[in-house]
């Protein structure tokens, strides 16, 4: 299986989306090589904007950008991208409705060795409370590149995260992204995993490992927290029964926190989350980190395993 | 040349609309609003290009930002007497279902705002971005912003100074309401600022003093001048001395009326300072 970042996967759609929307203008605050923004730069030079380490006035002047008809992709790590300027994106994007798209990289743990100033497992939270914001975390670097050419068509604010790592890329090329459109990536009659971002993967590893021990489970890709695709998640469920969330964020605001509100109303389930539990990160490798905070296949076997129990 | 005597019975009126609608529902800003009265009423009723036939994009048109939100009963007042929406309207403002908000936002649709304010230091850029893509766009005309000098202790007020002069954003001409005074006191016992010219100066803007910011005529000047100015590879930001709560005799002098409403008689007191020249709403 081939490994690619998916920050890459946000390059290279901002590169196509260069070539083929002339409104799109990309911003970001000293992180081009991260956010692997330079081809955009390049091929574009009048439409990027270099603002410097100045986080808040990236996000005001994207906003303004807006006014006139350009479609702003700011860019940096996500920690800075949401903790850092959650007033100026709440007002000046937010709550003007502003055509914003919020580009988030190094999200979670699997940024790895600069530790916990830069691991961010709120963002999803902090973003999905603030009214009419799409959050979106796909899952490898195909997802993510057709992510970032689908949002440049929605017309409001987008969050959209991901990471820094070389994770397997298993989703097609020529995939067509639909926002809000859950995926069924596996058949399964035992549990549902409803995984996003990075630990989608972790899910379908964590599948063949139930299967070995009599459990059938099925996977589905929630490259969209919200809008949650409410219908998609309450037919899996009425067929499984039983519930497995699994995400690199934080359990208070994150994915499983939307499910489980969901079915808590429609369809009370038996459900496990896999997350970080109230605490910080810390430096370590990817891998290292996923497995230390119970976010790895490992753990999602265990919790699937519980799951099943509760039935 | 402006019509002088034409202006100054808007600004009569105008000053009657903020007193009244911050009356009416017992909260509001009218010190900094009355302060800035002869500002916004030479932005829209001389100095602006610009299209009361509201167009978010505002292509080809003069684009106004009001960082310092908090002052909204001046831009709402003069938004409506320039022919953006009904001036009966003003008598909803803060109250419920409303379109007037407490402060200034999009998100009800009222026509003239394009960019919600309140949360202070963000202003700045905004009208930047609206700048830089008047340039993608190939439109010259100005974007036009007032902040507060309170405002200017938010810090992002600073990354905007330094961004719109390292990267020459000329179409732009920023203005703060100079009147020393902010919620908890005097500026200068607040938090001192120093020598604010010297330091935008050292930002790189080319700097105006406006010393008569009440001055309906001197005001027009000094944004005819700061025009003349623009386009020539920096931005343009004027120092407007003004006086909190001017107009109003009561008013003036202190910091107390920055947030504060008068009662029923306070109210008689400063329409007796104001004739009704345009119709009360």
């Amino acid at each position: 299986m081939e490994k690619k970042d998916t920050r890459s996967g946000f390059g290279a759609g901002l590169t196509e989306l260069g070539r083929t929307n002339p409104n799109v203008v990309a911003l970001c605050a000293d992180l081009t090589g991260s956010l692997k923004m330079n081809d955009f730069e390049n091929e574009n030079p009048e439409r990027f904007f270099q603002v410097g380490i100045a986080e808040a006035n990236m996000i005001g002047i994207a906003a303004g950008m807006t006014i006139g008809g350009k479609i702003p992709f700011t860019g940096t790590f996500a920690n800075f991208s949401t903790s850092r300027v959650y007033d100026q994106i709440r007002q000046s994007i937010a709550y003007s409705g502003k055509n914003v798209k919020i580009c988030a990289s190094h999200a979670g743990v699997t940024l790895g060795e600069d530790g916990a100033t830069h691991q961010v497992l709120e963002d999803i939270g902090m973003m999905k409370m603030l009214p009419h914001m799409v959050v979106i975390n796909p899952c490898d670097f195909n997802q993510t590149k057709a992510a970032t050419i689908a949002i440049a068509e929605h017309e409001g604010p987008v969050y959209l995260r991901f990471g820094r790592p070389a994770v397997p890329n298993f989703t097609p090329a020529d995939q067509n992204f639909v926002i809000g459109k859950a995926l069924h990536l596996k058949k399964g009659t035992d549990l549902t995993i409803f995984a996003t971002g990075h630990l989608v993967w972790e899910s379908l590893e964590a599948a063949k490992t139930l299967s070995d021990l009599g459990i059938s489970a099925e996977v589905i890709n929630i490259h969209t927290i919200k809008p949650l695709d409410n219908k998609a998640i309450i037919d899996a469920v009425k067929q499984t029964k039983c519930v497995v969330t699994a995400e690199e964020h934080m359990l208070n605001g994150g994915l499983g926190d939307s499910i489980a509100q969901l079915l808590s109303r429609e369809l009370p389930t038996p459900i496990e989350m896999v997350g970080v539990n109230d605490t910080f990160g810390e430096s370590g490798t990817p891998m290292e980190l996923l497995e230390k905070y119970g976010l790895d296949a490992k753990s999602i076997v265990s919790a699937a395993k519980k799951a099943v129990e509760r039935k | 040349m402006p019509n002088i005597l034409k202006l100054n019975n808007i600004i009569s009126q105008v000053r009657r609309d903020i007193v009244r609608m911050v009356h009416a529902n017992s909260s509001g800003h009218p010190g900094g609003s009355l302060g800035c009265t002869e500002f916004l009423i030479a932005l829209y009723f001389n100095v602006m290009n610009h299209n009361t036939n509201f167009s978010m994009d505002a292509k080809g048109e003069d684009v106004f930002f009001l960082s310092n939100g908090h002052i909204s009963p001046v831009f709402y007042s003069v938004l409506a007497r320039s022919g953006y929406f009904d001036v009966s309207e003003l008598a909803t403002f803060r109250k419920l279902n409303s379109r007037l908000q407490g402060h200034p936002t999009t998100h009800e649709g009222l026509e003239g705002i394009r960019m919600a304010s309140g949360s202070l230091g963000q202003g700045l850029s905004n009208a930047i971005g609206a700048a830089l893509t008047k340039k993608l766009n190939k439109d010259d005309s100005i974007v036009y912003s007032l902040h507060g000098d309170g405002e200017l202790q938010e810090g992002q007020c600073w990354e905007a100074f330094m961004y719109a002069a390292g990267k020459k954003v000329d179409n732009l001409i920023a203005t703060i309401d100079y009147n020393k005074k902010q919620i908890d006191g005097s500026i200068n016992d607040v938090l001192p600022m120093g020598n604010l010219t010297a330091k935008l100066e050292a930002f790189d803007w080319i700097v105006l003093e406006e010393y008569q910011g009440n001055d309906i005529e001197s005001v027009i000047n000094t944004l005819e001048r700061a025009k003349e100015l623009s386009g020539h590879g920096k931005p343009v930001v004027i120092i407007m001395h003004t006086e909190m709560g001017n107009g109003v005799d009561y008013m003036m002098g202190t910091h107390k009326w920055h947030g504060s409403a008068p009662n029923d008689e306070q109210l008689a007191s400063a329409l007796s300072q104001n004739h009704e020249t345009l119709g009360d709403y």
